[in-house]
C-alpha cells in the first residue's frame, strides 16, 4: 500500500470518526438541554394550561384542581361526596339565625416553609380577594359577607368593616348578609383559600414564582413550566400529611384529545380527567371499556332566547320551540357519552332540592302554541339566527352538530327557518351579553352544590342572564329563597322560581345534563371518586404498584 | 456600512409593527377579561381593567408600553396573569428554537440531497421518485402528516414516544413532521436551481474547459443552485424558530407557536404584541443574514 493510499484511508477514517462523533455529541448536547427529573409517582392530564395558580384569581376547573393541592380553606371537599368537611378549621359554630359563623382553626397549622398559619392569615386572604387591586374575577364568592360587595366596589375603604375578623389567633368570626345555606361549600372554594401574606406583600403579582413557595395545602409547588407541566411535591408540614398518598404528582396540560388518549394508551400518563379530552369519534368504543368512567355532573347545556326581540317576546313562541325539541335524539345522536335529556335547569342530585317538571317533547302541543301565537304552520314566522361558538383546538364539533339538529327539528315540526351563525369565542360572548342574537347556545356549570348557582343568574339584570328576561315574581322568589334559613321552605321557593323559568315563561330551553368523564385503570389507581362537582382532591390519589 | 444602515432602518420599522399590532388587536371584538360567566358585579371588571391600565386612552397605553419596552419589559400576560411575556418567551422560545433548528437542519440535509440527486439523474427513476416524494410532502399538510407519523412510529411500532418533550427521542417525530414540508420545498428549489445552472454560461464555459461532470455538478452548478435555497432560508428559519401551532399542539411541546395563535383568540393583548415584535425581529435579522450569505456565495452580488 502506498503512502498516499494509506493517507487517503486515514483521512476517510478520520472523517467518519468526526462525523459520527459530531452526531453523538449533538445527541448528548440535546440530552443535556432537556431536564433530568425523577419520575413522578402519578401523572395526570389536567386539561388546559392553568391561567394562574393564585386562588384569588382562578376561575376554571384545571386551575381549581391544581390549586386544591397547594392551598386550603376553612373547609375542604370530601373526596367521595364533594360535600364540605373540616379543613384548616377543625370545627365551627353557626348562630341560630344563620348569620354568624365562628370557625376554630386547628392549632398545628404551618406553612410548608415552617411559619405558623393563624386566623389573621385567613382574614388577610379574604380581604385580599376582595381588594379591588387584586382584580379577582370571582370576588363575588365573598359577597355573602357583610359589606364585602361595597368594599370590592371601592365604596367602603376600611377593610375592618367587612364581615370577617380574627377573634384570637385560632378563631375567625364571619358575619353574613343573609343566612347562606351553602356557605360551608364556599369555604372550600379557592377564592376563600388561605394564601401566604408575606410572600405576596414582598413579591406582588409574581409571588407564585417564589421558591420555596409557602403552601397551606397537601402539596408544594416544585415546578411550573407553561404548557409543559406542574410538578407537586408532598408538603410534609401539612396538618394531614400522614394521609397524603403520593409523593410527587405531575399535572400535564394537554390540549388535543387524540394526543391525550395516545399518551394514556402508551402508559405515559395514569389519569385523564377532563371530559373535553375524550375523542368524541371514539366514544362509542371507549365508553364500554372498564377504565372509562362517566358520571353525573353539575352542568347543563341549554338555549337562551333573546326575549327583547320579536317574536321571542311571546312566551307561547318560546314554549312552542321548547316543546319541538326531541332531546333524546340529541343525546343519542350527538353527545353519546350517556348524557341525560334535560327538561329543567338545575341538574338532578343537587343537595336538598328536586326540580319541578319542565316542558316535555310534544310536537302537537308545540304546533298549537305556535298557531295561537299567530304563526300557524310557521307561516309569517321571521327567519331568525342561532349563535354558537366554534370548537376550540381539537375539540369535537358538538355545538355545531346540536345547532344543525335543532335547525332540522324546528323546520320539520314547526315550519320555521333558522340561520346558523358560528362565532369565534370572544365574539360569541360579546354577542350574547349585548343581546345581539335571537337564540344562543349556552351552558352552565355550578360553582357549588346548590340551586342558587343555577337559578340566581336569571334574576333581572344579572350579568349572566343574557336573555333580556325580567320577571318580578321570579326575582322576589329568588330573593326570598336567599334569605330563608329553613331548608324545605327554601327548596319550595326555588321550585316555584324554576317552574316559572323552564315551564311557564321559558326564556331558556334546557337540553342536556352534562356528564363528567374520567379515565384511569381502577386496578392501578385508587382514590379518584366520581361526584357531582367532578372534584378529585389530589392527596387521596395513589398508584398501586403491582409486582 | 450598508448593513449598518439596514439595521438602523429596522428600528422605526419595528415601532410601526408594534403600533399596528397594538391597535389592531384592540380593535378585535371582545376583550381579555370576557368570560363565559360574568363577574358578580360590574365593578369587578372595572377593577380588572384598571389594574392593567385598559381603562386609559389608547395613546397613553401605547406610550406606557413603549416606555416599558425600552427597559426590555414586554408586560404581563392578561390571560396567564402570573407570567410576563418575557417569561413566556424565555420558556417557550428555546424549545421552539431547538425544534426549529433541528427541523431546519433536517430540511436542508434531506432537501439538498434529494434536489441534487434528482437533478443529477434527471429523467432517471431517482428523479421520478424523488420529485414525486418532494411534491407529496409539500402537498400533505402537517396536521395530516404528524398524526400519521405518530400512528406508525409511536402507536403501532412503539419505536418513539407519542408526545411530550423530555428526551432527544421525543424530538424525532416532531422534527421530521415539521421539517418534511420544508425539505420538499428545498428539494424542488435545488432541483430547479441545478437544472438552470447546468445550462448557464459559466457552467458551459467550465464544461468546454474539459472539467469532469462531478466537479461541474459539485463545484459550479451546486454553488449557483443553492442561491434560491439561501434566499428561501431566511423566512423559512424565521418560520421554524417561532414554532408551529399544529406540531406543538399535536406533540404537546411547550414552545411558543401555541401562544402565537392562542394569544389572539384569547385577546391576550400584551402577548400578541410581544410575539409579533419577536417574529418581526427574527424576520428582519434573518433576512439580513441571508443578504450577507449572498455576497459570500455569489461574487457578482455587491451592496452599496
Amino acid at each position: 500500500m502506498t503512502f498516499s493510499k494509506r493517507a487517503k484511508r486515514f483521512v476517510s477514517l478520520a472523517r467518519f470518526c468526526l462525523i459520527s462523533g459530531g452526531w453523538v455529541s449533538a445527541w448528548l448536547c440535546l440530552s443535556g438541554c432537556v431536564r433530568h427529573e425523577p419520575p413522578a409517582d402519578l401523572t395526570i392530564i389536567n386539561g388546559a394550561e392553568p391561567e394562574s395558580l393564585d386562588p384569588a384569581i382562578i376561575t376554571g376547573q384545571p386551575e381549581l384542581r391544581a390549586v386544591q393541592g397547594l392551598f386550603e380553606g376553612l373547609t375542604r371537599l370530601d373526596p367521595k361526596t364533594a360535600r364540605p368537611i373540616p379543613g384548616l378549621a377543625e370545627r365551627w359554630e353557626i348562630s341560630p339565625d344563620g348569620l354568624v359563623y365562628l370557625f376554630h382553626l386547628r392549632t398545628n397549622l404551618v406553612w410548608s416553609t415552617g411559619e405558623p398559619i393563624r386566623s389573621e392569615d385567613l382574614v388577610y386572604s379574604w380581604i385580599r380577594a376582595l381588594n379591588p387591586a387584586t382584580g379577582s374575577d370571582y370576588a363575588g364568592q365573598l359577597f355573602y359577607l357583610k359589606n364585602a360587595e361595597d368594599f370590592n366596589a371601592g365604596k367602603i375603604k376600611d377593610p375592618a368593616r367587612v364581615g370577617v375578623h380574627a377573634v384570637d389567633p385560632f378563631t375567625v368570626r364571619v358575619e353574613l348578609n343573609h343566612p347562606t345555606a351553602f356557605f360551608l361549600d364556599l369555604c372550600a372554594f379557592p377564592t376563600l383559600y388561605v394564601v401566604p401574606r408575606q410572600t405576596i406583600e414582598s413579591h406582588g403579582d409574581r409571588w407564585l414564582m417564589v421558591r420555596p413557595l409557602p403552601s397551606s395545602g397537601p402539596y408544594e409547588l416544585a415546578a411550573w413550566r407553561l404548557n409543559d407541566k406542574i410538578r407537586l411535591k408532598k408538603n410534609p408540614r401539612y396538618w394531614d400529611a400522614a394521609n397524603t398518598q403520593s409523593e410527587i404528582i405531575d399535572l400535564l396540560p394537554v390540549g388535543s384529545p387524540i394526543t391525550s388518549l395516545n399518551l394514556y394508551e402508551n402508559g405515559q400518563v395514569d389519569i385523564i380527567w377532563d371530559k373535553d379530552l375524550v375523542p368524541v369519534e371514539l366514544l362509542d368504543v371507549l365508553l364500554h371499556r372498564p377504565d372509562f368512567h362517566a358520571f353525573n355532573y353539575l352542568g347543563t347545556y341549554f338555549i337562551r332566547f333573546n326575549v327583547t326581540r320579536k317574536p321571542f317576546d311571546d312566551p307561547r313562541v318560546r314554549r312552542a320551540l321548547a316543546m319541538a325539541v326531541d332531546k333524546n335524539r340529541l343525546v343519542r345522536k350527538i353527545t353519546k357519552a350517556g348524557e341525560r335529556p334535560a327538561s329543567h335547569l338545575v341538574p338532578d342530585g343537587v343537595a336538598h332540592y328536586t326540580s319541578p317538571a319542565g316542558l316535555e317533547y310534544d310536537p302537537d302541543q308545540a304546533r298549537q302554541l305556535l298557531s295561537e301565537a299567530g304563526y300557524p304552520g310557521g307561516r309569517n314566522f321571521p327567519r331568525f339566527n342561532y349563535i354558537f361558538n366554534a370548537a376550540a383546538g381539537g375539540a369535537a364539533k358538538i355545538h355545531e352538530n346540536v345547532a344543525i339538529e335543532l335547525q332540522q327539528m324546528w323546520r320539520d315540526t314547526l315550519g320555521v327557518e333558522m340561520e346558523l351563525r358560528q362565532l369565534e369565542w370572544k365574539v360569541f360572548l360579546g354577542a350574547q351579553s349585548r343581546l345581539d342574537y335571537d337564540a344562543s347556545r349556552s351552558s352552565w356549570v355550578g360553582d357549588y352544590n346548590d340551586p342558587q348557582t343555577f337559578l340566581g343568574m336569571f334574576t333581572s339584570g344579572d350579568g349572566n342572564n343574557r336573555t333580556g328576561w325580567k320577571n318580578q315574581t321570579y326575582d322576589a322568589l329568588i330573593r326570598e329563597a336567599g334569605e330563608q334559613p329553613d331548608q324545605d321552605l327554601r327548596a319550595s321557593l326555588f321550585q316555584r322560581a324554576e317552574a316559572l323559568l323552564v315551564r311557564d315563561e321559558a326564556p331558556i330551553v334546557p337540553l342536556i345534563f352534562y356528564v363528567g368523564i374520567n379515565y384511569f385503570d381502577t386496578n392501578r389507581i385508587q382514590g379518584v371518586y366520581q361526584n357531582l362537582l367532578d372534584s378529585h382532591p389530589l392527596q387521596y390519589i395513589r398508584k398501586i404498584h403491582k409486582p | 456600512m450598508y448593513f449598518l444602515r439596514r439595521l438602523a432602518f429596522s428600528i422605526p420599522l419595528l415601532l410601526v409593527i408594534s403600533a399596528l399590532a397594538f391597535v389592531l388587536v384592540r380593535l378585535a371584538p371582545g376583550g381579555p377579561f370576557d368570560r363565559d360567566r360574568a363577574p358578580a358585579s360590574p365593578e369587578i371588571e372595572a377593577n380588572l381593567r384598571a389594574k392593567y391600565h385598559l381603562d386609559e386612552p389608547i395613546w397613553k397605553q401605547y406610550a406606557r408600553y413603549v416606555g416599558d419596552l425600552a427597559h426590555g419589559d414586554f408586560g404581563v400576560s392578561l390571560k396567564y396573569r402570573n407570567h410576563t411575556v418575557n417569561d413566556i418567551i424565555a420558556q417557550g422560545l428555546p424549545v421552539s428554537m431547538t425544534l426549529g433548528v433541528l427541523a431546519f437542519g433536517f430540511a436542508l440535509a434531506v432537501g439538498l440531497t434529494v434536489g441534487f440527486i434528482t437533478a443529477a439523474r434527471r429523467g432517471g427513476w431517482e428523479d421520478y421518485v424523488g420529485s414525486f416524494l418532494s411534491m407529496l410532502v409539500v402537498c400533505v399538510p402537517g396536521f395530516v402528516l404528524a398524526p400519521l407519523l405518530v400512528l406508525v412510529f409511536a402507536v403501532k411500532l412503539k419505536w418513539l414516544p407519542v408526545a411530550l418533550w423530555d428526551s432527544p427521542w421525543h424530538m424525532v417525530l416532531p422534527v421530521v413532521a415539521l421539517g418534511l414540508y420544508f425539505a420538499g420545498k428545498v428539494a424542488r428549489l435545488t432541483r430547479e436551481g441545478m437544472l438552470s445552472a447546468m445550462q448557464s454560461e459559466c457552467v458551459t464555459a467550465a464544461r468546454a474547459k474539459g472539467l469532469g461532470e462531478n466537479t461541474l455538478l459539485f463545484r459550479h452548478a451546486f454553488r449557483l443552485a443553492v442561491l434560491p435555497v439561501v434566499s428561501y432560508s431566511g423566512p423559512m428559519l424565521a418560520d421554524l424558530l417561532t414554532g408551529s401551532f399544529i406540531i406543538e399542539n399535536i406533540f404537546q411541546i411547550p414552545g411558543i407557536g401555541v401562544f402565537l395563535v392562542n394569544s389572539s383568540l384569547n385577546r391576550d393583548y400584551t402577548v400578541v404584541v410581544g410575539l409579533a415584535l419577536l417574529y418581526a425581529v427574527l424576520l428582519v435579522g434573518l433576512n439580513l443574514l441571508v443578504d450577507a450569505a449572498y455576497t459570500w456565495l455569489d461574487p457578482r452580488v455587491k451592496y452599496e
